[in-house]
């Protein structure tokens, strides 16, 4: 299990604030380079930095390490905040998915999460230059309104299984979009 | 429930995932990944990969008091967030839509009614009643429209859409909805643009009923 995850846990299960530090040391700094991006002062940018990490901390229970990435969870926080602030009105969010609070996370789950994590990252450091800031522009970019375009017949399972088929099969995309 | 068989395109939840969606289409993606585990699972395959770059982000040095300020606000006791829960056919974002009340439907015509649950540049979200086997009138669009059953079903001339189903249409599809045999249809929907309808008489009332 990767430190991040374990650090994570610990504030989860046991309100560890050394662990929550280290998470603050870790995602803090990228945060708030990824809140300017988005045109907003330094002042500002560490007034949402604070509150993301608030929630990061006062919504732990919400983690679920068979399901996401500490970085993935802090990531929809991160998008969440931004959006309340700049659209003053809370982005439409899914209901919650309730996870067994005190059972353990099932380890292979986990591990076989994080694995695909590192593919998927291995796929992103193999794009081209244009192509990566294509994508980074489309993730941690600003919130404007982007062109869609239709598309349809998705592949049906359980979702915890799915989420690392669609981390897999956006790896291969990133792939595929390397090769073209 | 019934199996769902329309979901959401994948630029639309990448897009929802990114952020990037105006807030009626947000609405119908996060009602519909309450009733869809497979697409709330690619929904956050999406997000892994905002996590991946966040984590790859370089680093912003942060003010020496940053750190010391929150640490200290871990503990200060804060009001919880209002949780909507599914009422009803009406899933949790759309209950927080509704501010946790009941629907209050105007009336369209034809026994059709409508609740508009918000409006602005973004565009328009609603629900729509109809009543089973009546029809929705004839309309096109002036850009994308999202629709997701809630309740019943309905057919048009792309194919027949129970609850949790999707349809995507835009400005080149002029359908007419019909509502199934059975229950009667309620459906959130989305626009960004007001719809246009086909006959006169409803295009006069557009202005009037915001539709
Ligand atoms: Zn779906």
């Amino acid at each position: 299990m990767s430190e991040q995850t374990r650090w994570m846990l610990a504030v989860r299960d046991h309100r560890d604030r050394a662990a929550f530090a280290a998470l603050f040391d870790f995602f803090a700094p990228r945060l708030k380079r990824f809140v300017m991006r988005g045109g907003m002062g330094s002042g500002q940018a560490e007034e949402i930095v604070q509150e993301v990490m608030l929630t990061v901390w006062r919504k732990a229970a919400m983690f679920d390490p068979e399901r996401a990435q500490v970085s993935s969870w802090i990531y929809r926080i991160a998008r969440n905040r931004q959006i309340d602030k700049l659209r003053r009105e809370n982005r439409p969010l899914p209901e919650v998915l309730a996870h067994d609070p005190g059972t353990e996370p099932d380890a292979g789950q986990v591990v076989a999460l994080e694995q695909e994590t590192v593919q998927l990252k291995q796929a992103l450091g193999k794009l081209k230059p244009e192509q990566r800031e294509m994508i980074e522009k489309a993730y941690l970019g600003e919130l404007t309104h982007q062109q869609i375009n239709e598309q349809t017949g998705l592949p049906l399972g359980t979702i915890k299984s799915r989420i690392r088929l669609g981390l897999e099969r956006l790896r291969h995309e990133l792939k595929a979009m390397r090769d073209e | 429930m019934s199996t769902i068989t329309h979901h959401i395109p994948e630029p639309i939840l990448a897009a929802y995932a990114a952020g990037a969606l105006d807030h009626p289409f947000a609405l119908v993606v996060a009602t519909h990944l309450s009733l869809c585990d497979a697409c709330r699972a690619d929904a956050e395959a999406h997000e892994a990969v905002g996590g991946a770059l966040l984590e790859e982000t370089a680093p912003e040095s942060l003010s020496a008091a940053c750190k010391a300020q929150l640490m200290e606000r871990l503990d200060a006791p804060h009001a919880p967030e209002p949780v909507y829960r599914r009422s009803g056919v009406y899933p949790g974002p759309v209950m927080e839509a509704l501010k946790g009340r009941p629907p209050r439907w105007k009336r369209l015509g034809g026994g059709v009614r409508q609740t508009i649950l918000s409006a602005g540049q973004g565009g328009s979200a609603r629900l729509l009643y109809i009543p089973a086997g009546q029809a929705v009138p004839d309309h096109g669009h002036n850009g994308l429209e999202l629709t997701l059953v809630l309740q019943g079903s309905f057919c048009d001339e792309t194919g027949r859409f129970g609850v949790g189903d999707v349809e995507i249409a835009d400005d080149t599809l002029e359908h007419t909805p019909v509502a199934g045999a059975g229950a009667d249809c309620i459906c959130l929907a989305a626009t960004d643009a007001p719809l246009r309808f086909s006959s006169l008489i409803p295009r006069l009332l557009q202005p009037i009923f915001r539709i």
